[in-house]
Parts: C-alpha cells; sequence; structure tokens
C-alpha cells in the first residue's frame, strides 16, 4: 500500500480515517443527510446526470465545428459515460448506506474513481484522470455545490489531507476535538503549520507533494509525525503495528495529561514556572489545560498578516483582550511586532540583500510610530484586563530598549489623558536574541523588570546560520558548546539582579534540554503548549543536584554530539519515554 | 421451443498505441450497445461491463494487452464478431 515521506513537523502516530479538504471550485456544504432525505438526494443525484448530459451534448455541437474531432472525441466520451448507468447507481447506493449527501457522494465516488487512474500503468491513461475530473466538476456543478465546507464541521474524528493549511485554520480545525492530524501537500518543516501542529500535539507530516491527489477521503491512513511517513490503505501487519504504536502514545500521553494539576516542582522542591507560547488568543485555553501557568509569549504578528492592511488600534486590543480574559490572572507576555518590511502589509518596504539583519522588529517599529503606537496602546489598554505584560523583540543596545519605554510612556500618558484604565507600570521585558544583548544581559536587565531569551533566532546570529537555507540548516543546534556557554552566561550575569529570567525559544520545550537547564539556573520556561507535560514530568523526576551535576559535565564537552548523546541519556535515565 | 442462448467468447488484442483509452472506449460502447447480449471483457481476472464506458476505462488495457471478449444472448455470435473487428481496425483512430 503507498507509504509516502514528508516532512515530519509534529511527532506521534496516529491512524484514522481521511477527510480531504476540497481544493477545486465547487464546493460541499453539506456531507451527510437524514434517513428520509435519501430519495430527494437521489433524484438530485439523477438530474445532475441528465443535466450534465444535456450540456455535454450541446457543448459538443457547439464546439465540433471550431475546435476539431479531438474535443468531440472528449466530449462524445463524456456523453457515454455521463449515460452510463453503473456510476450514477453507485452514487446512490452511497446515499442509501453511508447518509452521504448527493454532492458529497459525487465527489467521495469521482474521487476514488480518479484515483484508480493514478494506479494504470500508462501515462497517457494515468492523464485521464483529469477528464475524469471534468465530468467530476460538471455533475458537482449541476448537484448544486456551492459553498465551501466549513473547516469548522468536523462531525467525527479524521486525519485533514489539504494542499495546505493556515494556522488559523489549524486552530479552528483543533478546536473541533475530532482532528486526529493532518498531511498537507506543501510546506516546510519551519512553517508556520509546523509550529502550531507541534504546539498542539497533533500529528502531522507536510510537503508530500500530492497527497491530495493520492487520497480519498473515507482512505484509511496511518500518519508518522516523527518519521514523515504516511500510508494510504494499510495493509493488516501494517495496521496491527500502527495501532500498536498509536495505543502506546495514547498511554503515554494520558499518563502525562494526569500530571497537570501537579506542581513543576524538583524532587527536593525546587519550583518551575512553565509557561505557554502562543499564536492565537484561541490558543490560550490549550495551554492552560496542559497545566501552564501563564503564558510567557505571545507572538502578534498573525495580526500583521491576515490582511490588505495593518491591524487597527482596536482590532488589535479585541485581540489582547481576548488572550487577557482567557487566561486570567496568570501572566501574559505580548511580544511586539516582530515582522520584517517584507511581511508587513502596506509597508512601501524595499528589498533588503539581507532581512535577517535589516528594518525588522523593533527597529522597524521605532521607525514606524504611527503602526507603534497603536500597537502599544492596544497592550496597555488590555493591561486593564489581567497581568499583561510588554516584550520588545530583537534588541541589541540599550538606548533601543530605552527608546521603546520611552514611546511606552508617551502613550501611557496619552490613554490617561484620554480616561483608559490601564497598569501604570506594566512589566517591561526585552527578548535576549542577538548576541549583543546576550553579551550585555546585565545592562539590560538593570533597565528592565524580565528577560526572556528566544534561542531560535539567538543561535542562528551566534553560529552564523539561517536555518531554513537546507544547505547549512543542519549546522543550527541549541547543543553547541557556544550556545550553551553563552546561556550560562547570560543567567550568571543577571542571577543576582532583580530582574526574572525566562527561554521561550525552542529549545525551552525540547524536554532532553530541561536538566541543562535548571542546571544552569533557569527557572521560568516558556513553551508550545504539546510540550509542558513532557517538561514538566522530568522537572519532577531530578534533584536540583542531578541538574548541577548534568550542568558541569555538559560545559565540559566540546562537541555537539557528545551534548546531545549525554543529555539524552541523561534524560532517559529519569523518563524512559523520552 | 425456447430461442437457444448463446455464450461466445473471443480473444482480442489493443493495438491501439494509446491503449483502450476514451475514443476505443467510445466506439467499443455504442457497438456494444446495439447488441441485446450481455457483454463482458476480461484482462486477466478483472471482468468487466462491455456496456459501461466507466469500467472499460478502468480496464486500464494498454497497447498489446490481450483481452476477452465474453458475450452471452441471442445475439452473441454477430456482437463478438463485431467488437472484435473494431480492435482489428484500431477503432478507426488511428
Amino acid at each position: 500500500m503507498p507509504l509516502k515521506r514528508g516532512i515530519g513537523v509534529s511527532s506521534g502516530v496516529v491512524v484514522g480515517t481521511a477527510f480531504v479538504l476540497d481544493t477545486e471550485e465547487a464546493r460541499i456544504s453539506k456531507r451527510l443527510i437524514r434517513p428520509e432525505r435519501a430519495a430527494d438526494e437521489t433524484a438530485i443525484v439523477e438530474r445532475a446526470f441528465e443535466a450534465a448530459r444535456a450540456e455535454v451534448v450541446e457543448e459538443r455541437e457547439q464546439f465540433a465545428a471550431r475546435a476539431g474531432s479531438e474535443l468531440a472525441d472528449i466530449f462524445g466520451f463524456h456523453e457515454h459515460w455521463l449515460a452510463d448507468q453503473k456510476p450514477r447507481h453507485e452514487i446512490i447506493s452511497l446515499i442509501e448506506q453511508k447518509r452521504y449527501s448527493a454532492a458529497y457522494a459525487i465527489s467521495v465516488f469521482m474521487r476514488r474513481y480518479r484515483r484508480r487512474f493514478a494506479e494504470m500503468s500508462s501515462p497517457y491513461l494515468q492523464e485521464r484522470a483529469k477528464d475524469v475530473q471534468d465530468i467530476e466538476r460538471r455533475l458537482l456543478f449541476h448537484a448544486g455545490a456551492e459553498t465551501r465546507i466549513g473547516v469548522e464541521e468536523l462531525e467525527e474524528p479524521v486525519i485533514i489531507v489539504a494542499h495546505d493549511l493556515t494556522p488559523s485554520q489549524i486552530v479552528k480545525l483543533e478546536g473541533s476535538k475530532n482532528l486526529l492530524g493532518f498531511v498537507t501537500d506543501l510546506g516546510g518543516s519551519t512553517s508556520h503549520t509546523a509550529i502550531i501542529a507541534s504546539g498542539l500535539g497533533v500529528p502531522a507530516v507536510v510537503g508530500l507533494e500530492d497527497v491530495t491527489r493520492q487520497v480519498s477521503t473515507g482512505d484509511t491512513l496511518v500518519v508518522d509525525g516523527l518519521h514523515g511517513v504516511v500510508i494510504i490503505n494499510p495493509d493488516p501487519p501494517q495496521l496491527v503495528e500502527y495501532n500498536a504504536q498509536a495505543a502506546h502514545q495514547r498511554t503515554v500521553r494520558a499518563a502525562l495529561a494526569e500530571l497537570r494539576d501537579l506542581a513543576a516542582e524538583t524532587k527536593d522542591g525546587h519550583r518551575i514556572e512553565l509557561l505557554g507560547n502562543i499564536e492565537f488568543p484561541s490558543e490560550v485555553t490549550h495551554c492552560l489545560e496542559k497545566g501552564a501557568m501563564g503564558i510567557g509569549l505571545f507572538r502578534s504578528e498573525y495580526l500583521f498578516m491576515q490582511q490588505d492592511e495593518p491591524p487597527t488600534e482596536e482590532e488589535q486590543y479585541e485581540a489582547y483582550r481576548e488572550a487577557a480574559l482567557a487566561v486570567g490572572d496568570k501572566p501574559l507576555v505580548i511580544r511586539t511586532m516582530d515582522l520584517g518590511g517584507d511581511k508587513i502589509p502596506n509597508a512601501n518596504w524595499e528589498v533588503e540583500k539581507n532581512p535577517f539583519l535589516g528594518l525588522r522588529s523593533i527597529r522597524y517599529s521605532l521607525q514606524h510610530l504611527g503602526m507603534f503606537r497603536p500597537q502599544l496602546r492596544a497592550i496597555l489598554r488590555a493591561s486593564a484586563h489581567g497581568d499583561v505584560r510588554v516584550m520588545f523583540p530583537l534588541i541589541s543596545r540599550i538606548m533601543e530598549l530605552r527608546q521603546a519605554k520611552f514611546v511606552l510612556s508617551l502613550v501611557a500618558e496619552e490613554l490617561e489623558e484620554e480616561g483608559y484604565e490601564f497598569t501604570q507600570k506594566i512589566p517591561i521585558g526585552v527578548m535576549v536574541e542577538t548576541p549583543a544583548a546576550a553579551i550585555c544581559a546585565k545592562e539590560l536587565a538593570r533597565e528592565c523588570d524580565f528577560l526572556s531569551i528566544g534561542t531560535n533566532d539567538l543561535i542562528q546570529y551566534t553560529l552564523a546560520v539561517d536555518r531554513t537555507n537546507e544547505r547549512v540548516a543542519q549546522l543550527y543546534t541549541p547543543a553547541d558548546p557556544s550556545i550553551l556557554r553563552l546561556i550560562h552566561g547570560i543567567i550568571r550575569d543577571t542571577h543576582k539582579l532583580d530582574v526574572t529570567l525566562s527561554m521561550c525559544g525552542e529549545m525551552a520545550g525540547d524536554p532532553f534540554f530541561t536538566i541543562l537547564l535548571l542546571g544552569m539556573g533557569l527557572k521560568t520556561l516558556s513553551m508550545a503548549a504539546g510540550n509542558i507535560p513532557r517538561v514538566k514530568k522530568i522537572i519532577r523526576s531530578i534533584s536540583m543536584d542531578d541538574a548541577e551535576r548534568v550542568k558541569r559535565r555538559v560545559l565540559s564537552f566540546e562537541t555537539e554530539r557528545e551534548v546531545l548523546n549525554y543529555l539524552r541519556d541523561e534524560t532517559r535515565k529519569v523518563w524512559e519515554e523520552a | 421451443m425456447q430461442p437457444t442462448t448463446k455464450h461466445v467468447e473471443a480473444e482480442v488484442r489493443v493495438l491501439n498505441s494509446h491503449g483502450l483509452h476514451m475514443r476505443p472506449v467510445t466506439e467499443f460502447v455504442v457497438m456494444a450497445g446495439k447488441f441485446s447480449s450481455k457483454i463482458q471483457v476480461a484482462n486477466g481476472k478483472q471482468v468487466v461491463d462491455g456496456k459501461s464506458p466507466m469500467d472499460l476505462m478502468l480496464l486500464g488495457a494498454t497497447h498489446g494487452t490481450v483481452l476477452r471478449l465474453i458475450a452471452e444472448g441471442d445475439d452473441a455470435e454477430g456482437a463478438v464478431a463485431a467488437l472484435s473487428k473494431l480492435f482489428e481496425e484500431r477503432f478507426h483512430v488511428e
């Protein structure tokens, strides 16, 4: 049975029924019908066939003269195909037996039929699948298929198969509680889709190129998000094997879920604060369900990527307020805009040779107060609804922090004059993600309330590696001794100061680094929701002495390999499922 | 006296370079439709209804494939003869 390899972006094994999100023009609004409707839907199918056939005959007459005999052949075939009783009988039995609506039954049947062509040995015959698609469109049109199937309307647990999925689609799908996993044609390992999937703990494989053409709704799929493997209609031995794996994972996950209300405390009583990273307000609930004690990073970028204009103050306020209300009395750290001009709508932006080292994030904000001030106003106004804190990204010098604080104080004065309620002394934080900020962490710490180590960018800038460049991506690693030394330095430099230090990059959520980070002295970690249970499990399984021992050993290593091997061994010793 | 129901089979070879594609299938179906007998086409173990364009396309019969025509009914002989001829004449396509 077809086994496809793509990029595994969110680990986990799941076996389930595929649901293909339609990518063609026709959309089907309703999948299932009440049994009483079967006769009506059957009539729709019959009429659709007749109407499609009549249409083909008419078009053939119209075009035959102009387009020549080949087109006439094609239409001739379509006409006979539509006159054939077999397809309509098969479709009608789908209505009667599976309670599919007419449009949905047509779609399911035609997809399966089309797929048989993909399996043919002759390329010419494989191409005939396109003709079938033509007939399908015609039939669907006459069966009244129109509106796009709601991404929210998952009625039973399924694995979504789509050409591409936007982060907000994924979040909506996950919200229905019926999303077992998903696979897509497009996508890479660092795409937003990947981040969201692993954050939600939903197995996902992307970059499969043509999986939407090979899978039909109703097929059984195996998805292995760790190895990037997708199996379509597995044979019995494969089913047994993968079902066993999936069951084992469910057991582990259930055991982890029991940790939810337990403290993230080492065996010798040291408390660690575990927070969640989110992209959308709707993810807050998920984080809290996994045991997060607050939100350590609310990335605000999606607000800037959804429309043709940057978001208004009101739009941002609504989003921040929604998140604040969802978090309740726990902390909510909102990071200001962290994009380059290339991604900001209407930015009037010029091409940069090195956007990564260019006008982005706080630099962009400070040069575009027309955009920065509304964002700060929105964040301040939202602070009336909870423990909201503001964080500035990509700070690379103390002057930047001072400027940002200055703008914030101006905005605060405005709001006060206008009579708004907000937290006067809103906690201010800085993301330590440039080598400059890491080296001068002490100075920065004196002028803000908290620091958060953004390892994703910090590693790239320090190792001089673009992790999205396939040629060098393998050089990106949190385990490089230089990175470990840098982080250790930040922790030591700020240790005695009146500042809270946390880490919010991927490294914070990687269970293999937990022991080390604790041993170095980190007390606050912010991560994707899906990682919280695992990290908590590790924390609860060690003592601070263990952690410090591991730290001392690790800091003596010279290579990434030694570091990773050692950390994996030590972690598996305390939790074999790691 | 009951009319005899005949069962006639014959082997045919697909001579068209692109195999049994749309035009041949259409021709076949039109011809098969003229006869009252039940008509089937077999490709190895796969046996399909010869009057269904849908089924015939799925046979995926490529150039050189040897198929078996099976007809059952009063005009079975005539059906097989006419249909075999179509194969020989490459369905008037090439």
